[in-house]
């Protein structure tokens, strides 16, 4: 083996070396957590890093408890409300910024950019008034509400660039043709963005389904909470035992959905991104 | 099928004014094509008479009615988009029906309708396609369906060619004329290809700079063009343009002299101008003859084109950068490097006054 194949090899297992560690350190977390939640309580302080037996006790556990069970219903329904609101306005926001001339459109994406840069610190209890106001504390309402302030700048910001490298002349044909602009965003524009849909869809759903701040404060009572909330409020036997058994299972119950949306729609995430940002 | 007349149309982007006052009348089943340079406003007119655009002053009518204020829907055109503009999520039947399923047509009619555009235009197999399973070609003639399936009166095309090779250029070029022929529709095209205007249309507006240079049929511009842009622009190779002097004119034609040349005298007009002024001849190429050099008529070869069919010489001009062209049928007599000498056929040698402005050919001469 001359130097030049000993190089080449070396650089080879370096690199796979690389690659393991960025996967461990990734993965690690999520996996131990897995394996804890399959762990009786008994042996929950063993540090183990293979399976050794199975045991499905902390999954049956928060399965019971009716409270987590409506956590996870309640962040169903936030989280899809949430995508749906936002996708609804994004489309339609983004057909007028990036496609209707008006004085002031650069504005009005500034102040759109703007607003998304708050962190929730800031506007918190400021939100908290105008949640108070509208009688939605307490209510997956409130949660609907703020959660969508804060996916929509980042919605509306992909949609229109995506908006804007549809060929005006589409729009035009479609004109031609007859068609409203509400026709032509739904019949003409909504079928070629479904890339960009998925993409602004899926991280809107993410972040509303992992939320946790707004989550805690928004709400008082436990048939009112999104998951993560219930997941930290999940408490054992006294107040000296945090129960981490079931805080796994539940912790890996609610990231799988996440795993699964992302993995099906990936290619989307990545040409949507992709799309938005560099051709934009 | 309908008549457009256009009124001291004029359109103003912010501060630029695009169209001047254009007149125009538009003879119903007629095929108007606007040409110009790129710039000229020839696109923005027909998005004016399309609709896509609003007037900002006059008055455009489609059979009789003023049609400023309706959108395109309701003005009877169709358009064909440079681009093709197909969805490219619809199938060929879905993209040709779209416009008639917004009019709320009948489910059968509108199959009826579409079949009939399918087979006029040899769509029939593709009827199930998407636009990124067809050629070029066929893509160019779905656009056309698509515009005519709803049975416009009047049919626009913004360079519906440009995006294809030459060869197929040329083939959808005669397609477009023979559906004219059959369909009989008012049509007007936008190119700024002078050989598509010329072999399509029965009337070209030449434009430029949002004005109406001249308007006639494709004889009227190329043997007597109103003026030395229009002269320039249509015909090719281009005519070739050498500056002249008035020796006399009189109503029955006038004496000019050009260097190189010498006195010609031609049958034009020149009765209002002054002795001496200066002129620009014009002279297409083939209306050029090359002899053996004689004396001060001696042009310098510097390039010969052989085509097959004929065969451009290029030639050093006496005035100015833009080499002078002679053509003729295929003839090896000539080289580069050689002394020749020009004669023009007068009878076919244009005139231009200091403004551009072709002069007529003398009243007493057209008679006889």
């Amino acid at each position: 083996m001359n130097q030049y194949q000993l190089i080449k090899l070396a650089k080879r297992v370096g690199l796979y070396a690389l690659i393991a560690v960025v996967l461990v350190y990734a993965v690690f977390p999520f996996y131990y957590a897995v394996i804890t939640s399959l762990k009786p309580s008994g042996e929950l302080f063993r540090v183990d890093f293979w399976l050794s037996s199975l045991d499905f006790g902390n999954y049956a556990q928060i399965f019971t408890q009716k409270s987590f069970v409506r956590a996870i219903l309640n962040s169903i329904v936030v989280s899809l409300s949430v995508v749906a609101i936002a996708l609804l306005l994004g489309i339609t926001a983004s057909y007028a910024l990036g496609r209707v001339r008006f004085r002031g459109r650069t504005t009005v994406m500034l102040t759109i950019l703007g607003v998304s840069m708050f962190p929730q610190v800031a506007v918190l209890s400021g939100l908290f008034e105008v949640i108070r106001a509208l009688n939605l504390y307490n209510n997956p309402g409130g949660l609907i509400l703020s959660y969508t302030i804060f996916t929509l700048p980042f919605t509306v910001w992909v949609l229109t660039t995506f908006m804007r490298q549809l060929p005006m002349e589409l729009e035009e044909a479609a004109i031609m043709d007859g068609a409203t602009p509400w026709v032509t965003i739904t019949k003409v524009f909504l079928p070629l963005m479904w890339p960009a849909m998925a993409t602004t869809g899926l991280l809107a759903f993410i972040a509303a389904w992992n939320e946790f701040l707004f989550a805690l404060t928004f709400t008082l009572t436990d048939d009112q909470r999104t998951v993560p909330v219930a997941i930290a409020l999940i408490s054992g036997g006294s107040q000296h035992e945090l129960p981490w058994g079931p805080i796994m299972a539940a912790s890996v119950t609610v990231t799988v959905p996440l795993v699964v949306l992302v993995m099906i729609f990936q290619r989307r995430i990545v040409s949507g991104l992709t799309a938005g940002a560099v051709k934009g | 099928m309908a008549s457009v007349t256009l009124e001291k149309i004029n359109k103003v982007f912010g501060s630029t004014h695009i169209i001047k006052d254009v007149d125009l009348q538009i003879g119903d089943g007629e095929f108007v094509v606007f040409v110009g340079p790129s710039g000229c406003g020839k696109s923005t007119l027909l998005r004016l008479i399309a609709g896509l655009e609003s007037i900002t002053d006059g008055e455009l009518s489609i059979a009789g009615g003023v049609v400023n204020d309706l959108p395109p829907r309701e003005r009877g055109v169709g358009m064909v988009f440079q681009s093709y503009a197909l969805y490219p999520h619809m199938t060929v039947y879905e993209n040709m029906a779209f416009g008639l399923k917004l009019a709320k047509t009948a489910k059968d009619t509108i199959e009826q309708r579409v079949m009939a555009t399918a087979r006029i235009l040899q769509l029939e197999e593709l009827l199930h396609r998407k636009p990124k399973e067809l050629s070029g070609g066929q893509r160019q003639r779905v656009a056309m369906g698509r515009a005519m399936a709803r049975e416009p009166r009047i049919l626009l095309f913004d360079e519906p060619l440009s995006n294809l090779d030459a060869s197929l250029r040329v083939q959808m070029r005669n397609e477009i004329a023979r559906l004219h022929h059959r369909l009989g529709s008012t049509m007007v095209y936008v190119t700024h290809d002078q050989v598509e205007a010329m072999t399509l249309a029965d009337k070209i507006v030449v434009l430029r700079d949002g004005r109406i240079e001249q308007v006639g049929s494709p004889q009227t511009l190329y043997q007597q063009p109103a003026t030395r842009f229009v002269a320039g622009f249509i015909g090719s190779p281009t005519m070739n343009f050498m500056p002249a002097q008035l020796v006399r004119g009189d109503a029955n034609g006038c004496r000019v002299t050009a260097p190189g040349l010498g006195e010609l005298t031609l049958p034009q007009d020149a009765g209002g101008l002054p002795h001496g002024s200066g002129l620009t001849l014009g002279v297409r190429p083939e209306h050029l003859r090359l002899a053996e050099a004689d004396g001060e008529n001696s042009f310098e070869i510097v390039n010969v084109e052989y085509l097959g069919n004929e065969v451009y010489v290029y030639l050093e001009p006496k005035a100015g950068e833009t080499l002078l062209i002679h053509r003729s049928e295929a003839s090896d007599r000539w080289q580069t490097g050689q002394r020749v000498a020009l004669i023009p056929d007068l009878a076919h040698v244009h005139l231009f006054d200091d403004a551009d402005h072709a002069l007529e050919i003398a009243a007493a001469r057209r008679v006889a």
